[in-house]
């Protein structure tokens, strides 16, 4: 399955939708979790909610699961009712599988029974191979008959993967499964994990706090706040055309700077850029999105900038300089040739895509 | 309709119930017998007590089932819980006759209806009339005198008189009692009641009070204390005092029969009644009347008690403490005075 | 909470009558009913008898209850806590041996360590006898007093707080305490700004506990001639033969037990043997060397002899010349006794925690909150003196066989004569009552633990109910229910008055025996029965050790 860089499935046809949530709507004590939640998932999509905490996303995921009932709307799964506010299907009916970010092994059975717990009933052979299978997939081959307290953490999550992926579920969510590793093994096992899961064709639901995660992990992204759906979208769409300041913001480092629209173009202290689609009064104030990889630097005593800050990042460096104005901007460059602070830089920005959001 | 699960729980519940009905049948008595079928010589013959006497009875049960065939079964307690038992268990008991060991409770029993009259002439020729009811509800076993006891060493048995006489100060610190939650001490006052009225009695237990007595809730501990010099005069049961002389002869403790110039001293007696819906009652008289004549001496010498029936001859360790008057106050007065005594006993301070 | 509202997987409007979510409510009534017997004595008041005590000795018995709660409390907390900050923290000689050494004083009646010391320490017991003999001018303080009242119970009380105190100690996070340590916090700051404070729902719990024997107990203060409450009910029982009056003092009792309870159930916490979580122990041992550590082992050693083995070695010495007159016959009997003892306390055991586990689970998955406050109820019988139990359940038992009487009589024409009343049923019933409370916070405790996220994996795998409570919930929660009905087993040995007043027709127990060879100051008689109890009690003790630590 893949996608255009808009979000839409790049055949061209409007994949049919396998999990859908419309208008769900979940509250606590009066507080708002999820707030009229929609989206539409594909099936085979790998799809994350993207969210800083406490913005609904495990709330959200948790309604998936059929573990919480929603106070309105419906969730489909295949076509078929879930959850609504008057009937919830119980999730040992769902076939839904879970892994938990603390994987939640049976501590008391080994690696094998773990694994075969969801493939109760089904003929010993049947399940001796369907777990070998499955051990072999994530690389526990043998380790059959150890117990969860005697393996890693590493080890303990593919268990759980293996044990959520043993009944072949359609849907498999994934609660923030990689973030008790340590973060090299987070990104390796990211990876495996996805490609096991390609091979299963399962589609995924993904929930974290952690934009890497989400952007290598999924084809298409929701970012929630407070219970809402801000953006759905491919990585790169997020990333490069963000729906909302809160979006830009989230994912990546964002300055904004000041600017006026002037036509068909946004007049700023650092040029005049082309923008596209956006619509006001002449001179109306906007608010032009700039990352830090737009921004280069060259040492020029003529320049308008400073340098106020350098981290060094490892492969690059972020300088943060200031403009004449007082307003601060970033710049993400080559990390081998270091400016001290102090220095004064002239500043060009680029921009290949051009955000700007109203300023009120 | 109920869910498959919910019928499951309910027939579970149901043979849980089942079950322990049964198992709770294999250990309850057994129903009550018609009159007749207790009397066919094929069925095996037992009489169910329930005695608050449990030391040395078991003995004197076997001999006298050697005696006559009948099987005793018993169960033991303390008076008050066994009448409550009694009470409670009402025309459905198995017990057959009621044991106790102070009068208060077999009075008790009889007013509250428990136990059933019985005319015998062996248990009136046996016992006399002041030990037991005069409706003939319970009778009086062995007899049990509450009486003054002293170290030779440190009193000589001339400065001894009466009871009333400890609330002298000249006692002061040189007592050992029991406390007033045992009934011995309960039918004590009740007989000083008897003897003198309420005001008076009050007036002497205050006495007692103000010489600061020892306390201690067992006879045996207070004849030991007596004898280790904790004190010099106490009142004790006079058996306790025959039971460790057996043992130990040299014991250092002498008796004095207390109000041998006036009264007499104040004698309480365990005995046994008849039950009111007793399943075989006349098993349970055929024992009340052994008990009485050929089980008397028995009965009364494995407790070192004198014998009810005056016919028989005491224990010769007690037999050594000599003759003595009793105080021929009728023995429902101690149940019948119960409760003004511990009243009183309260108001006076004595704890 | 709203995960079991999802579960139900009802649509709403169609109704269907479900059994199950009554059942707790209905065990609950069951085991609350004899309390409630006793209680309702206080709706027809004797107001002439109160007066009479209220005049006499009424705020005598106040005073000494009071004063025996606040000794027991005071005491318990001090040695219990001590003792466990010392076992869990210090390292010291003997430490690993005292660890569960001190724990065995629960195996001792407190009846039993009641007749034992006043026996050895009065005026005419060994300890005098020799300071008179050897011609000291040692004064020793009265034992039978206040003082020696609550010396006794502390001494046999204080395990309760001991186990429960470790417990709260141990699931300490270690990295906590780095952290306190590195901000400059001494050994002493440490433990009263930061242990006492975390621990404190589980040592709350376990003086509660205690406070709850000591409430209820009435035959040990016999002997220290220091009348409480519980003794005043008996007193007004049979002295005053008012069992009405005597109700209406339970009832007050039960009510003020009442109190306590909540009061304690407000800083409930988890109870009894906790895995810790992460692999650092709770908090960093510090070595006791030179005359520190040697005045520790004297410590641990001198409470392990005054609370175990001056009981013990007193018991042997009076079997031994027991042993010497025993004749064959006698022997059968504390065989039957000891048959009888053990086939209850057994039966008791796995009566209670099964229906502890009954309740819980049925008003966790499908009951309301109104079945959740009825079960908690369940828990005030352990608060109850046991004879109060004993008529509340006698009244009870004798009326439902006067009815079934009654009713046979009218339908069958048959007399099925006493059915509940004086059967191992009718006493299974009783013990029931008495102790559910132990029962259900230690399977409760162990049903807290298991992580939900374990049971929701179940779940989404597919897992039924059923086979969730069997396959995950069931072995998980093992330990702590062995525990619990280990618990329960060793109190049903010692129990004293429900046995007395309900047992069946010559069914007696070790401890009914003790009880009557006491009353009777027949001391070695009792002596092979009463360590039979104290064998009987440390088996269990140590295999409940066993569990908690193999769970951490």
């Amino acid at each position: 399955m893949t996608f255009k860089p808009d979000g839409q499935p790049a055949d061209g046809l409007s994949a049919p939708s396998y999990v859908e949530l419309s208008d769900v709507r979940k509250e606590y004590d009066g507080c708002v979790a999820v707030d009229d939640l929609s989206v539409s998932i594909a099936r085979g999509e790998f799809f994350s909610l993207l969210g800083p905490s406490g913005c609904g996303k495990t709330t959200t995921l948790r309604l998936i699961a059929g573990l919480e009932r929603p106070g309105s709307g419906r969730i489909a799964v295949d076509n078929r009712l879930v959850s609504d506010a008057s009937f919830v299907l119980p999730p040992e009916e769902r076939g839904v599988g879970i892994v938990f970010q603390d994987y939640a092994l049976f501590p008391h059975m080994t690696v094998f029974e773990n694994v075969s717990f969801g493939l109760h009933g089904r003929g010993k052979a049947h399940i001796h191979h369907r777990v070998g299978e499955l051990l072999d997939l994530v690389g526990l081959t043998g380790l059959g008959k150890s117990y969860p307290h005697e393996l890693s953490g590493g080890q303990r999550q593919r268990v759980a993967l293996a044990r959520s992926m043993a009944p072949s579920p359609s849907v498999i969510l994934l609660d923030e499964p990689f973030s008790n590793l340590d973060a090299d093994l987070r990104t390796t096992l990211r990876q495996e994990t996805r490609d096991i899961l390609r091979v299963e064709g399962a589609t995924v639901i993904l929930v974290t706090h952690d934009q890497e995660e989400a952007f290598s992990f999924s084809d298409r992204v929701g970012l929630l706040n407070a219970g809402r759906l801000e953006q759905v979208g491919s990585p790169y769409q997020i990333y490069h055309h963000p729906a909302s300041r809160f979006v830009a913001d989230f994912v990546g480092k964002a300055d904004f700077i000041p600017c006026t629209l002037r036509g068909d173009r946004l007049v700023s202290s650092l040029g005049r850029f082309r923008h596209q689609g956006l619509s006001g009064p002449d001179s109306a104030p906007f608010e032009l999105m700039i990352r830090p990889d737009d921004v280069t630097i060259a040492p020029d005593p003529l320049g308008e900038a400073i340098i106020a800050e350098t981290i060094f990042l490892g492969a690059d460096a972020l300088y943060t300089l200031e403009l004449p104005d007082a307003t601060r901007l970033h710049s993400l460059g080559p990390s081998a040739k270091l400016l001290p602070d102090g220095t004064r830089v002239k500043v060009t920005v680029e921009l290949a895509h051009v955000v700007a959001f109203p300023k009120d | 309709m109920m869910n498959r699960k919910s019928a499951i729980m309910i027939v579970a519940a149901a043979s849980v119930a089942v079950a322990a009905f049964a198992i709770g049948r294999l250990y309850a008595p057994e129903p009550q017998e018609r009159a007749e079928e207790a009397q066919t010589p094929d069925t095996p013959q037992i009489v169910n007590i329930y005695t608050s006497r449990h030391y040395g009875v078991e003995p004197v049960f076997d001999s006298f089932t050697e005696a006559t065939g009948i099987e005793v079964r018993f169960t033991t307690g303390t008076d008050a819980l066994l009448r409550e038992r009694l009470k409670a268990e009402g025309a459905n008991t198995p017990a057959d006759m009621y044991i106790a060991v102070d009068a208060g409770n077999l009075w008790l029993a009889a007013q509250d209806g428990l136990l059933a009259e019985v005319d015998s002439p062996t248990l009136q020729e046996n016992i006399p009339a002041e030990l037991r009811d005069q409706e003939n509800r319970w009778f009086g076993l062995t007899q049990r005198v509450r009486t003054l006891m002293y170290h030779p060493d440190r009193v000589s048995p001339e400065e001894l008189s009466t009871y009333e006489a400890l609330a002298d100060p000249q006692w002061r610190g040189r007592l050992i009692m029991r406390p007033s939650t045992h009934a011995y001490t309960q039918s004590l006052a009740s007989s000083l009641i008897a003897a003198h009225g309420p005001a008076d009695a009050r007036e002497i237990i205050q006495g007692w009070v103000a010489n600061e007595p020892v306390l201690i809730d067992s006879d045996t501990q207070i004849l030991e204390a007596l004898a280790a010099g904790q004190a010099d005069v106490a009142i004790t049961n006079h058996y306790y005092l025959g039971r460790i002389l057996q043992d130990n002869p040299e014991f250092p403790v002498r008796i004095f029969w207390a109000n041998q110039e006036d009264r007499g001293s104040h004698v309480n007696i365990s005995g046994a009644g008849i039950t009111a819906h007793a399943p075989n009652r006349d098993n349970a008289v055929k024992l009340l009347e052994w008990l009485s004549g050929p089980g008397q001496e028995m009965f009364a010498s494995t407790n070192h008690e004198f014998p009810a029936n005056p016919g028989v001859a005491p224990h010769p360790i007690i037999a050594e403490f000599g003759q003595f008057s009793a105080d021929p106050l009728d023995k429902a007065e101690l149940g019948r005075l119960q409760a003004d005594a511990v009243k009183m006993l309260d108001e006076a301070g004595y704890r | 909470m709203s995960s079991s509202e999802a579960t139900k997987g009802v649509r709403r409007g169609k109704r269907r009558f479900d059994v199950l979510p009554l059942l707790p409510v209905l065990i609950a009534g069951l085991t609350v009913l004899p309390v409630a017997v006793v209680v309702s004595a206080l709706f027809t008041p004797s107001p002439e008898v109160w007066l009479h005590l209220w005049r006499t000795i009424l705020p005598d018995m106040l005073t000494n209850t009071v004063l025996l709660l606040a000794g027991v409390g005071t005491g318990t907390l001090l040695l219990g806590v001590g003792l466990a900050w010392l076992t869990t923290t210090c390292d010291f000689p003997g430490r690993r041996s005292f660890t569960w050494l001190l724990v065995l004083p629960m195996a001792v009646p407190a009846y039993i360590m009641g007749f034992i010391y006043t026996a050895i320490f009065d005026f005419a017991g060994p300890v005098q006898t020799l300071i008179r003999e050897l011609g000291l001018g040692i004064a020793v303080p009265q034992i039978r007093s206040p003082a020696g009242a609550i010396l006794v119970m502390t001494l046999v009380l204080y395990p309760y707080v001991y186990l429960l105190a470790r417990a709260g100690f141990e699931e300490q996070s270690g990295t906590a305490f780095e952290a306190a340590r590195s901000l400059g916090a001494g050994r002493s700051r440490l433990f009263f700004r930061l242990a006492l404070p975390l621990a404190r729902p589980s040592i709350a719990a376990g003086v509660a506990l205690a406070l709850m024997e000591a409430l209820a107990d009435f035959a040990t203060v016999r002997h220290f001639n220091f009348p409480t409450m519980s003794d005043g009910i008996l007193r007004v029982w049979h002295g005053l033969m008012d069992l009405q009056a005597a109700s209406e003092m339970a009832g007050l009792l039960a009510i003020f037990a009442l109190v306590l309870l909540l009061a304690e159930k407000r800083s409930r916490s988890r109870r009894a043997y906790h895995q810790s979580k992460g692999r650092r122990p709770g908090i960093p041992a510090q070595r006791l060397s030179g005359w520190r550590g040697i005045a520790a082992t004297a410590l641990c050693s001198v409470v392990l002899i005054a609370a175990f083995g001056l009981p013990l070695a007193q018991l042997i010495h009076w079997a031994t010349r027991e042993l010497a007159v025993l004749t064959p016959g006698t022997f059968a009997v504390y065989a039957r006794l000891a048959a009888n003892s053990l086939t209850l306390s057994a039966a008791a055991a796995l009566l209670t925690v099964a229906l502890a586990l009954l309740m819980i689970s049925l008003s966790r998955l499908k009951g309301s909150r109104v079945s959740g406050y009825a079960t908690r109820l369940v828990t005030i019988g352990y608060s109850i003196p046991g004879a109060v139990i004993a008529v509340g359940i006698l009244i009870l038992l004798a009326a439902i066989d006067r009815a079934a009487n009654t009713l046979a009589v009218s339908w069958l024409n048959v007399t099925p004569g006493l059915i509940l009343t004086g059967s191992l049923v009718g006493l299974i019933y009783a013990y029931g009552v008495r102790f559910m409370a132990v029962a259900y916070s230690g399977v409760e405790s162990s049903m807290d633990k298991i992580s939900p996220n374990t049971v929701l994996a179940g779940r989404a795998l597919g897992a039924r109910p059923l086979r969730l409570t069997l396959k995950i919930k069931l072995p998980l929660m093992l330990p702590g229910i062995i525990a619990a009905a280990i618990l329960v087993f060793v109190d049903v040995m010692k129990e004293l008055p429900i046995t007395v007043v309900l047992r069946p027709m010559g069914y007696d127990t070790l401890a009914v025996w003790v009880w009557q060879m006491s009353s009777e100051s027949l001391w070695t008689a009792t002596a092979l029965p009463a360590l039979a109890i104290v064998l009987a009690g440390l088996l269990p003790i140590r295999l409940l050790l066993r569990i908690g630590t193999a769970h951490r």
